[in-house]
């Protein structure tokens, strides 16, 4: 059994065979991967060793103290977050070894081409079609939208309707694509922050050989599930010190402005402290339960919470600045590499907190998730799901 | 002693046929010229606002001079009028410097002695649209908040100093400027531009009202009014502001439930129109009711303000207070109603967001409208 101590003595003979300081950047992390310090709970051979995943921490800190180069986790969260457990769930023996590695490198950068302009919180009513060409692959058409980094893209999970004549959660399938194929055009997505932190993708003929296909025929859905699910978990469940965030960044500016104090932005401010004390305390409580392997249903509202509060406190901050409040820092369309919600200023932090409870999960629809699978209580009554998925209103 | 609750006098809070009949033009005027689409198009292009608009609504449609007398040149309307135009402007977002030179900038000028033709003439030609003012304090500044001068003027009306955060002042033709002189404070008047007058332009987080910070280095200015007279001239032109302003957000909030009605009346998920499931439908009725209430406190500050009443202050707090944070909920709303596609730049919501924000600090933040009626309403901070 791996433990900590082993995990130190393999990082010490990783960082003496490749010391950080005359190793090239790439060269060093394909070697961390061969060495099953990657992600400690992942299977030897695919970048882990099968240890405990709470054991990742102490190959981190070792490697941090050494000045060994990081794989940018900013730039590369779509293939870590939710394509990276996706493929080790459902991929074959041959698919986790050609792709993980290059993804957990950042060589291969991962987008994911789920949400369509006609499917958004209804994500199973998505009308991207692949159907069956004669050389045993599959060519897709259809349009993507809210990609993030699908202009840095090579390779992309994609779910697509391969039958319309079942219910819509049944016609689905799983693949990896292509985004170097010809038939993928990229066109960025202007958000209300000015900038185009996302894109929309539109399928024209992509070619996908049956071998790029993640799970069974029909079982889109059932593999969408652990990426979603996964993608929940990134978006709440960051471990955050006290002050992290975006109260953090209110509470400095207090600090920082005592002539914009007044006594009602005071107590509001103390009001947004605590909850988002609490919330960080919530999370923090929620990992102690998964570390002892029970995890609580606390999970479900932890993304409804991150994003209510960066909302509150990001329009606190806006009206606290006053005169500063009134002013942005640049509307200029841009394609950043990555997002930042706590960065720029006061105006871009308040726009693009708008977005958290929209993307990855509306908050209406995590808080059904809440309603139906915490609580218990009885599902909207559906008139959508036992109808064919072409006999669909839309 | 009465309480400011019974000596509340009874307000009219309907629409008369005149005002319903100038909104219609307003809003014909406006669909026509400035949908959401063609202010979008406009918002990154150089131009602070709209000349050919402007044009078409102060002086075509008459609603520059609906404050001042007709004896002086304006429409001889009142408050009421005025705020039925920013109701229309708030609903189409429209960058019409109307609340800056038609409300701020021709109130403080009618604080002034009309009988002088210094005062006279540049309060004409503001009613007529054939020029542009604006007082030239912080956006930000609230009624009772405009304090003590930063620019100060010299015996021969020599003004230096600077003015941060100035709504349409890069625009501007006319500054007034609360100067402190030889003999106290004052309201000067300012050519524009002028050697001597430099604005620079702010980003704004709401590209529909273009920010500037002014400054002035030897301007030309001449006194329009001193003293006391000055300083109530500021204090009136403040209090109008804020007080109209709650009808613009009016006029925000109703577009953004409107549009959400719409938008979620006819966007399918699940099989049905998600305005059809409760927990959407219930924030969409609950918005009505507060729209429904803005109204009623925009009404009552505007008529309070028409009519001269004591009660004014107190109106225009409530209405500040209340408003603001209203338009800015139902902006909010609007964009998570919408989903996605609430989120992107060629969709309007975003510009709707912005007003709505940046009008919550204008003219004094909500908390501040509390604090002044803890004093108006005797309840006393513990």
């Amino acid at each position: 059994m791996t433990d900590a101590a082993d995990l130190r003595r393999r990082t010490a003979d990783l960082l003496a065979a490749h010391p950080p300081a005359t190793t090239e950047r790439l060269d060093f992390l394909r070697a961390r991967f061969d060495a099953g310090l990657a992600w400690v709970h992942f299977p030897e051979g695919l970048g882990g060793l099968g240890a405990p995943r709470a054991l990742q921490a102490v190959v981190d800190a070792e490697l941090e103290a050494a000045g060994a180069p990081g794989n940018d986790p900013g730039r590369i969260g779509i293939g870590l977050g939710m394509a990276a457990p996706t493929l080790l769930r459902f991929g074959t023996e041959e698919q986790k070894k050609r792709f993980l590695r290059p993804l957990w490198t950042g060589e291969e950068v991962w987008c994911q081409l789920f949400s369509e302009p006609g499917a958004g919180s209804d994500l199973a009513a998505l009308a991207t079609r692949a159907v069956r060409d004669e050389k045993e692959g599959w060519v897709v058409d259809g349009q993507k939208v809210w990609t993030s980094s699908a202009h840095l893209a090579r390779w992309a999970i994609l779910i697509a309707r391969t039958d319309p004549d079942v219910p819509k959660h049944r016609g689905m399938t799983y693949f990896v694509c292509d985004m170097t194929d010809p038939g993928v055009e990229v066109r960025p997505l202007r958000q209300i922050t000015g900038e185009a932190e996302f894109n929309e993708v539109f399928l024209t003929g992509v070619r996908i050989p049956d071998a790029h296909r993640l799970g069974e025929v029909g079982e889109g859905w059932k593999v969408a599930q652990t990426t979603l699910m996964n993608e929940r978990v990134a978006i709440g469940g960051i471990r955050i010190p006290r002050e992290g965030g975006m109260i953090g960044v209110a509470a400095t500016a207090w600090r920082e402005r005592p002539e914009l104090r007044t006594h009602d932005l005071h107590q509001r401010l103390l009001k947004l402290w605590v909850e988002a004390e609490v919330a960080r305390l919530t999370g923090e409580r929620l990992r102690q339960q998964l570390s002892k392997g029970q995890p609580g249903p606390e999970g479900s509202g932890m993304k409804l919470a991150f994003a209510r509060l960066a909302q509150e406190i990001s329009g606190w901050e806006v009206e606290f600045l006053a005169e500063d409040g009134l002013t942005y820092d640049d509307w200029t369309l841009r394609r950043p590499d990555g997002v930042d919600f706590t960065g720029r200023q006061a105006g871009y932090r308040y726009l693009r907190a708008k977005g958290n409870s929209i993307e990855g999960g509306t908050s209406e629809v995590l808080l059904n998730i809440v309603a139906e699978r915490v609580l218990g209580l009885p599902p909207e009554p559906r008139t959508d799901k036992d109808v064919a998925w072409k006999d669909l209103p839309r | 002693m009465t309480t400011p609750m019974s000596a509340a006098p009874e307000p009219d809070l309907l629409y008369s046929a005149d005002e319903e009949a100038l909104r219609d033009a307003v809003r014909a005027l406006l669909a026509d010229r400035s949908d959401p689409a063609t202010v979008l198009a406009g918002l990154e292009s150089a131009l602070p606002y709209d000349r050919e608009l402007w044009r078409a609504l102060a002086t075509g449609i008459g609603t520059a001079g609906l404050l001042v007398p007709e004896k002086l040149g304006g429409a001889g309307a009142s408050a009421r009028e005025a705020a039925v135009v920013l109701e229309e402007l708030g609903r189409s977002v429209a960058p019409a410097p109307y609340l800056t030179s038609a409300v701020i900038a021709v109130t403080a000028l009618l604080g002034c002695d009309t009988d002088q033709t210094d005062v006279a003439g540049p309060l004409a030609a503001l009613a007529e649209g054939r020029t542009l003012g604006v007082l030239a304090l912080p956006l930000t500044t609230a009624p009772g908040g405009a304090g003590e001068p930063t620019v100060r003027a010299d015996a021969d009306g020599a003004l230096t100093g600077r003015v941060t955060s100035v709504a349409d002042a890069a625009a501007a033709e006319l500054l007034l400027v609360w100067a402190q002189g030889p003999h106290g404070p004052a309201l000067h008047a300012v050519e524009a531009p002028a050697d001597g007058v430099r604005t620079e332009a702010v980003i704004p987080l709401d590209l529909t009202r273009p920010l500037a910070h002014l400054t002035l280095d030897g301007a030309p200015g001449r006194v329009l009014a001193a003293g006391d007279r000055a300083r109530d001239a500021v204090e009136r032109a403040l209090l109008t502001g804020a007080g109209l302003l709650a009808s613009e957000q009016l006029g925000i909030a109703e577009w953004c439930l409107a549009e959400t009605v719409r938008h979620t009346t006819q966007r399918t998920q699940f099989g049905r129109p998600v305005g059809s499931f409760q927990a959407l439908k219930h924030r969409m009725a609950a918005l009505w009711l507060e729209v429904a209430s803005a109204r009623a406190a925009a009404r009552n500050a505007a008529d309070a303000l028409a009519g001269g009443s004591p009660d004014a202050p107190l109106a225009v707090a409530v209405a500040q207070a209340y408003c603001a944070p209203v338009a800015v909920r139902a902006a909010e709303e609007c964009i998570q109603l919408h989903g996605g596609i609430g989120m992107t730049w060629e969709h309007p919501a975003h510009l709707y967001l912005k007003r709505a924000k940046a009008d919550q600090l204008a003219l004094g933040a909500p908390g501040r409208h509390r604090a002044a009626l803890a004093e108006l309403a005797g309840l006393s901070a513990p």
